[in-house]
């Protein structure tokens, strides 16, 4: 009977980090060989004169201005004010969006209502919900927070409707066969079994939250990495315009490769799948 | 090494007596309408097991066998007549009638331990209870080196045996085994009905198991039932009385099989040479 006598060890994220080493090294030294190129291309453009150079910011101007943004304290008190809108507005269209999406998953004519409204409303570019935004809560951050709720929570809906469809009838067969009443059923079979697909809308979820932010930001004078953009134009700075760029683009980069891919990672290693 | 399992080990396994029986089906019919036909799954099926026997239900695919598996876990409702286990009709699934599912039924999410934690936890059991539980079951089934494992790390066959774990950990009376070994590569189908057939004598669980593999029927089987297609009955019983464990090579095994698989195939050619249309 003793069939399987040999082990099983999973292996630990130290020894495999340790085991593919050298491939890490030459993975990180390659990311970087392609910065520090773009970068030397970048000054180059900047010094090759073919535009004004208030049109065009080499890197160590854009540096300048990041670093006299960060003295000052600007740029930190604009990512405060832009993580913190993004924070409650995402934390919104989450509950907001799971709760809708697992309705339509489960509930036939929610699809059909509500469902179909989502769709729809996917469609619209985020940043038309502004004007009714402002006629509504006014200058004021509620005003901007409905607009990156409006622009996520749609996306994120839908990906949870097709989490809630994606989980096997098998799933469902087990839980009943082992007596699980309706709450048992939500929280331990389709919770944790919408999750892979959960994953992705989530991650569009954030990139629309992200970027009607932005746009909510740009258009209104409010503080955040929009306003302090704004800004940059305003005084036909355009080491600042660039720098404020280069700012979104890490915090955007970061949220992807931190957050995001943890939570693949996750994903990855309980479904396996590639 | 399981002392804890063993229970009253009927020493005279009642065969069907009606009065005894756990699970007791009277004339259950089921039809299935299409649009494009009226399929009888099932028609007029009287069953009877008794508590620690294991009946093996052999036929074709479409013969309705796992109809009348669900019918007993509560997943599906009879048209006709009545379904009656432990004295009460079957309106819904329940842990006493636990099924073990053909593949892919464990939960992703949950390691080894977590699946077969599962039921217990539905059930409300203590975080202590659940571990020895989960412990002791996990150690019948020769699985305890793999409890922090994740489903998609393990074969088929470990598959299957943490489904029997997640079913025996729950302790139900009957355990509904619906063609649970036909997706394994034979070599490691042979070791699990080996496997099933000490864990059945250890626990004296009461087991209905569906396959449409004849020599699986007769090694594991008290009694087999052998089901034809379109309508769903049971045409032939077989008792089965080679004393466990059973090797699928000895002779009374070899010799019974061929005579029920003769029996399934008889029914085959009268159909072939009616030759009446039928659905599946």
């Amino acid at each position: 009977m003793a069939t399987d006598t040999f082990e099983f060890k999973p292996a630990s994220r130290l020894s495999r980090t340790l085991a593919g080493g050298s491939d890490f090294f030459f993975k990180l030294l390659r990311i970087a060989a392609f910065y520090v190129g773009l970068i030397v291309v970048w000054q180059l453009v900047a010094d090759s004169g073919l535009w004004e150079s208030y049109a065009f910011a080499g890197p160590t101007e854009v540096w300048d201005s990041l670093q006299q943004n960060w003295d000052n304290g600007r740029i930190q008190d604009a990512v405060q004010t832009s993580l913190k809108r993004l924070a409650i507005g995402f934390a919104f269209a989450f509950i907001i969006g799971i709760t809708m999406g697992a309705a339509m998953g489960g509930l036939k004519w929610v699809d059909e209502t509500v469902g179909s409204l989502a769709v729809g409303m996917q469609s619209l570019p985020s940043v038309t919900w502004l004007p009714l935004a402002l006629i509504w809560y006014g200058l004021s951050e509620r005003a901007i927070i409905f607009v990156v709720v409006m622009g996520s929570v749609f996306a994120i809906s839908i990906s949870a409707r097709d989490g809630v469809r994606n989980i096997p009838p098998l799933f469902r067969r087990a839980g009943l066969t082992f007596g699980a009443n309706h709450y048992q059923m939500l929280r331990y079979v389709v919770m944790p079994g919408m999750i892979p697909s959960m994953v992705q809308g989530l991650k569009l979820g954030w990139s629309f939250a992200w970027r009607s932010l932005m746009a909510a930001e740009l258009l209104y004078v409010s503080g955040g990495l929009g306003f302090l953009l704004q800004l940059g134009r305003d005084l036909n700075n355009i080491s600042q315009v660039m720098a404020v760029m280069v700012v979104i683009i890490a915090i955007g980069l970061t949220v992807d490769r931190v957050i995001f891919a943890r939570l693949e990672g996750w994903v990855k290693e309980r479904w396996g799948l590639a | 090494m399981v002392a804890l399992l063993e229970r009253e080990s009927p020493s005279v396994r009642p065969s069907e007596g009606e009065q005894q029986a756990l699970l007791s089906l009277h004339s259950v019919s089921k039809k299935f309408d299409t649009t494009r036909q009226m399929t009888v799954a099932l028609q007029d099926i009287d069953l009877h097991v008794a508590p620690g026997e294991f009946v093996v239900i052999v036929g074709p695919s479409g013969c309705g066998k796992t109809t009348l598996l669900n019918i007993v876990a509560g997943l599906e409702k009879v048209d006709r007549g009545e379904a009656v286990f432990d004295g009460k009709v079957i309106k819904k699934p329940g842990p006493e009638r636990v099924v073990v599912f053909q593949e892919h039924a464990l939960y992703p999410w949950l390691s080894v331990r977590g699946n077969v934690e599962f039921g217990l936890k539905m059930r409300g059991v203590g975080i202590k209870e659940r571990r020895e539980l989960v412990d002791r079951y996990l150690e019948l089934v020769n699985l305890k080196n793999f409890e922090k494992a994740f489903v998609h790390e393990l074969s088929g066959g470990m598959k299957q045996r943490v489904q029997l774990a997640r079913a025996l950990a729950v302790e139900p009376q009957m355990l509904l085994m619906d063609e649970p070994f036909a997706a394994l590569d034979a070599q490691t189908r042979d070791i699990l009905q080996e496997e099933l057939q000490l864990i059945w004598e250890r626990t004296g669980a009461t087991i209905l198991f569906i396959t449409h593999n004849v020599r699986e029927a007769v090694i594991l089987a008290d009694r087999v039932l052998v089901m034809t297609p379109s309508p769903g009955q049971i045409k032939r019983e077989f008792k089965v009385d080679i004393p466990h464990p059973r090797s699928f090579d000895s002779h009374a095994v070899v010799d019974l099989a061929a005579e029920v698989r003769s029996e399934l195939q008889h029914d085959l050619f009268e159909r072939a040479h009616k030759g009446g249309k039928r659905g599946h």
